[in-house]
């Protein structure tokens, strides 16, 4: 219908610095109040593996730990980041090495479509460091916020449960 | 990595891990919305509030003085289409109603209706953008089911519309089509005992957890680039051009990782609005829909209206069967009722029945295929019908379906008798799974069973082996890898040449980079382009042989590959390895690069059988599944955990159709679920394991006996759930979902308490 040729300074919200910890590292980064810490993670720091379902906080794509404690990342706010020490799913691997729930995620063909995995394995993350010994009710009640469309969640609740067997190895 | 199971193959058969996989667990995998590119824009789509209305004006003045907006486009924007019906691919088309639905002209259909979109320098700006764009509306009333929509003197969405049997006369009724065989009358006469039921089945979503998105970039010269997540990358080139009125060779789509499509990712939506909102900024410009918007404005799979009357003889053999079913459309023609149609008596052989389908418009989003379009609804129907039956026979459900079952050389609905297929078999392995022959104890639970067709497809796909300079492979495909199939793709290459399945590295590539691959769907990609992939791989090792050939001064047919090593037939020379041969290719006549063409024929058909046991709250309604097994019939299984991926993913999704899943609209046709929250998914609270039966009866029509296996496995556990309802509580359920509302409405109706328990007790 028709182009702006308005180039005119936006009324977009003055930015605010937030200093916080990500993956282990310090980290500074700008962003508006408005944003959530998902939008910071994937547009301003360029983060994409956090995912973006629903952001209403159903589908858990976008889980994050927020110390220690899975938080979906689009119901927090960036500013709220500020002094927080935050785990995303590029943080788990250790360099080349994979994380044991990474590699049986894909050991025990967890993933189809691969959207929710990264949200799954913060989550099941949280669920270990905690409760190394899980039932599988208490995987199945862990792992409840993170919706699979594809999996029926059959191998991804074998592959948590296997971790947790080869850990008490 | 576990031994392959089966004989003489090495890799197929095997579980090894996907390639891709660890770009997948480390958060580096890219999806459609991960795309950045430098001065990208960001979109956003201003949607109709109303279900129907008439669009009087649309005024963008104040949004385009916005600071950071920079452009507004609407069906203006658009060429105009013809109203015509062509053939893309293997699907009709109507360009027309194609552009209308990317952007609606001249009326609103549904809630949510794309009606102007918006390029903006943050999605912040793009969304206040949308606000201040004036649309002046004159609401209609909507029409929001196939039973309004078919009254005489109903409300008309299109006003050009019309179909055969109503001659000149404006209509919602976009199809009427009819199947017959023998002789009904005489059929429902040698019957000694007949069911007649009514069914409705609610629109339903496929849920996937990635929404769709766009990147779209147009090049001074006329160039231009997608980027997005689609089963389709093809179709995205030519339904876009179609939509922009641009020749096919100008646009190139550039598949990412995709997050879960299940069909509704086959066609277009927010694809050709990034590269007209591109071509009018000079900028590249991603659009990615929310949830809502998702739920609202995609294309989910119809809700349905459908009546069964069946017969049988006191022994068990079904004698006639007469199936009437109204699919919703949504706002433009193409539900999914003439699979409907053709799959409903698919397993049975039945000499006498008559098929009616109605594809009907409604006001609600215009369908998209949803695995085993239109399969699901039909099942429920005849699969609770046929276990009404065999309990009037006293016969066994499973025995009972073997007796009347299809097989080879059974005629079909339309086309030739089967060839080869594995319904039998599938219903057998149910028959003496551990889980049926197990017992079934205690209050309020009872345990179903339900079988399920699906055609599957062939279509054109092509496929590029390459063997490079260390003796490893590349397998190249433009098929959207959506469950695991690249790891297929990469054990077909393997298995051919004889190479460690970590030797093969499959990729997807973009639409200028390989000959046609049609879409990612009909459970065509391990079929299909596994076919494709098989002939160029033999392509490749063709041509290897002719290489060894050369070095040795034979023959090529006096040359063999074996296990990765070439070998003179004559063993007069000492075998060389395809390594050993990459190293000299370019002394021998330049690069390997096998390659094939296919439009794939032989498409073997797939059927499925579930077996659910449930146990049911009498106080509130809620069904709790105990345990679930399906067998399915693959043909050959290439990649056995994947295949039972698809078994277990397609029966989750019909378990979430059986208890939970379904559009509610207001009196007012506004879509009132439009979340994960509300419109509520499968968690896995809500399900045991899924056990799954591969059973292998192989496709005559592939070179390894593939059928495809990524949609039957839906289509039977709304049936398998009704009928273990009536094992538990006496009562037959003919609406889905089979939520907590709907089951205790129909205890109370049917008088709880003791009734309940005695029925249980049975």
């Amino acid at each position: 219908m028709a182009v702006s040729k308005n180039h005119k300074k936006t009324s977009a919200p003055k930015k605010v610095k937030v200093e916080t910890t990500i993956n282990g590292e310090a980290t500074e980064f700008l962003c508006e109040p408005r944003q959530s810490l998902l939008e910071v993670l994937r547009d301003v720091l360029e983060m994409t593996g956090s995912k973006e379902g629903c952001l209403t906080g159903d589908c858990g794509a976008c889980t994050v730990l927020v110390d220690g404690r899975p938080v979906c990342s689009c119901l927090m706010l960036g500013v709220e980041a500020q002094d927080k020490n935050i785990t995303s799913v590029e943080g788990l691997a250790v360099g080349a090495k994979l994380h044991p729930l990474q590699q049986k995620f894909l050991e025990d063909a967890s993933l189809q479509c691969g959207v929710c995995t990264p949200g799954f394995l913060m989550s099941a993350k949280a669920l270990l460091d905690k409760n190394p010994n899980p039932t599988e009710a208490e995987v199945r009640y862990a792992l409840a916020g993170n919706l699979c469309r594809c999996t029926g969640y059959d191998k991804i609740v074998h592959a948590v449960l296997d971790v947790a067997q080869e850990g008490r190895r | 990595m576990a031994e392959s199971t089966n004989g003489h193959y090495k890799v197929i058969g095997t579980r090894p891990i996907r390639h891709d996989g660890v770009d997948k667990v480390i958060g580096r995998a890219k999806y459609g919305a991960d795309y950045a590119f430098p001065g990208m824009l960001f979109g956003k789509v201003l949607r109709s509030p109303h279900a129907h209305a008439i669009i009087r004006s649309i005024n963008a003045e104040k949004a385009l003085k916005l600071p950071g907006v920079k452009a507004v486009v609407t069906s203006a924007d658009l060429p105009e289409a013809e109203d015509k019906t062509e053939q893309v691919g293997e699907a009709a088309l109507n360009p027309r109603h194609l552009s209308m639905n990317i952007l609606a002209r001249g009326k609103a259909l549904y809630d949510g209706h794309a009606v102007a979109a918006v390029a903006a320098t943050s999605p912040h700006i793009a969304e206040e953008a949308l606000r201040l764009i004036e649309v002046d509306y004159e609401v209609l009333p909507p029409v929001m089911t196939v039973e309004e929509a078919m009254k005489p003197g109903a409300e008309i969405l299109l006003p050009n519309l019309r179909n055969k049997e109503e001659g000149d006369n404006p209509t919602n009724v976009a199809q009427h089509l009819q199947f017959k065989r023998g002789d009904l009358e005489a059929g429902f006469r040698a019957a000694d005992f007949i069911v007649e039921r009514e069914f409705h089945t609610a629109m339903v979503h496929q849920g996937y957890i990635e929404p769709h998105n766009a990147v779209g970039i147009w090049n001074a010269d006329g160039q231009g680039t997608i980027y997005c997540s689609t089963q389709g990358p093809f179709e995205v080139r030519s339904l876009s051009a179609q939509v922009l009125g641009v020749p096919v060779g100008k646009i190139k789509v550039v598949p990412a990782e995709i997050g879960g499509g299940f069909g509704g990712k086959t066609t277009i939506y927010l694809e050709p609005l990034s590269l007209l909102l591109s071509r009018h900024t000079g900028r590249p410009v991603k659009l990615v829909m929310t949830r809502s918007e998702v739920l609202r404005a995609s294309g989910p799979t119809s809700g349905s209206t459908i009546k069964i009357k069946a017969g049988c003889t006191r022994d068990g053999r079904i004698t006639a069967a007469q199936c009437w079913l109204a699919y919703e459309a949504g706002a433009f023609p193409g539900s999914p009722v003439g699979a409907g149609a053709m799959t409903i008596l698919a397993p049975y052989a039945i000499e006498n029945l008559l098929v009616d389908g109605y594809d009907v418009v409604v006001n609600r989003p215009k369908t998209a295929a949803y695995r085993a379009p239109g399969a699901t609804n039909a099942a429920f129907a005849i699969e609770t019908v046929i276990d009404e039956l065999a309990e009037k026979c006293g016969i066994d459900p499973l025995d009972f379906r073997v007796m009347n079952g299809s097989k080879e050389g059974t005629a079909q609905l339309i086309g030739p008798p089967y060839r080869r297929i594995g319904y039998i078999e599938t219903v057998e392995a149910i028959k003496n799974s551990p889980h049926y022959k197990s017992p079934l104890t205690g209050p309020n639970r009872g345990r179903g069973v339900a079988t399920g067709f699906w055609f599957n497809a062939g279509m054109q796909s092509s496929a590029v082996v390459n063997i490079h300079s260390d003796g490893t492979a590349s397998v190249v495909t433009g098929s959207p890898d959506i469950g695991g199939s690249r790891a297929s793709m990469a054990m077909i290459t393997a298995e051919v040449l004889g190479l460690p399945i970590t030797d093969v590295r499959p990729l997807v590539t973009d639409t200028d980079s390989i000959g046609q691959c049609d879409v990612t769907g009909g459970s065509r990609v391990t079929f299909a382009t596994g076919t494709a992939v098989y002939e160029a791989a033999q392509d490749a090792a063709r041509q290897l042989r002719e290489r060894a050939a050369r070095v040795w001064e034979k023959k090529p047919e006096d040359v063999e590959l074996r296990d990765g090593m070439l070998h003179a037939k004559d063993a007069s020379v000492a075998p060389m390895s395809i390594k050993q041969l990459a190293g000299r290719l370019a002394r021998t006549g330049g690069p390997v690069s096998g390659r094939a063409s296919v439009n794939a024929r032989g498409v073997g058909p797939a059927f499925a059988a579930t077996c659910v046991d449930i146990e049911i709250d009498p106080d509130t309604g809620k069904i709790q599944i105990l345990r679930c097994t399906v067998a399915q019939d693959a043909g050959k299984a290439i990649h056995p955990s994947y295949v039972e991926g698809q078994l277990q993913g397609g029966t989750a999704q019909g378990l979430g159709w059986a208890l939970n899943e379904e559009y509610v609209y207001d009196t007012e046709g506004h879509l009132r679920n439009t979340g994960f929250l509300d419109y509520r998914i499968p968690t896995c609270l809500d399900l045991p394991m899924i056990e799954t039966i591969v059973v292998e009866v192989p496709n005559p029509g592939h070179p390894l006996g593939v059928r495809g296996v990524g949609e039957v496995s839906i289509v039977p556990p709304p049936a398998a759930v009704a009928n273990a309802i009536y094992r538990a509580t006496g009562i037959r359920m003919t609406e889905l979902p089979m939520s907590p509302p709907r089951v205790l409405k129909a205890i109370l109706k049917h008088g709880r308490g003791q009734e309940v328990q005695s029925a249980a007790a049975r």
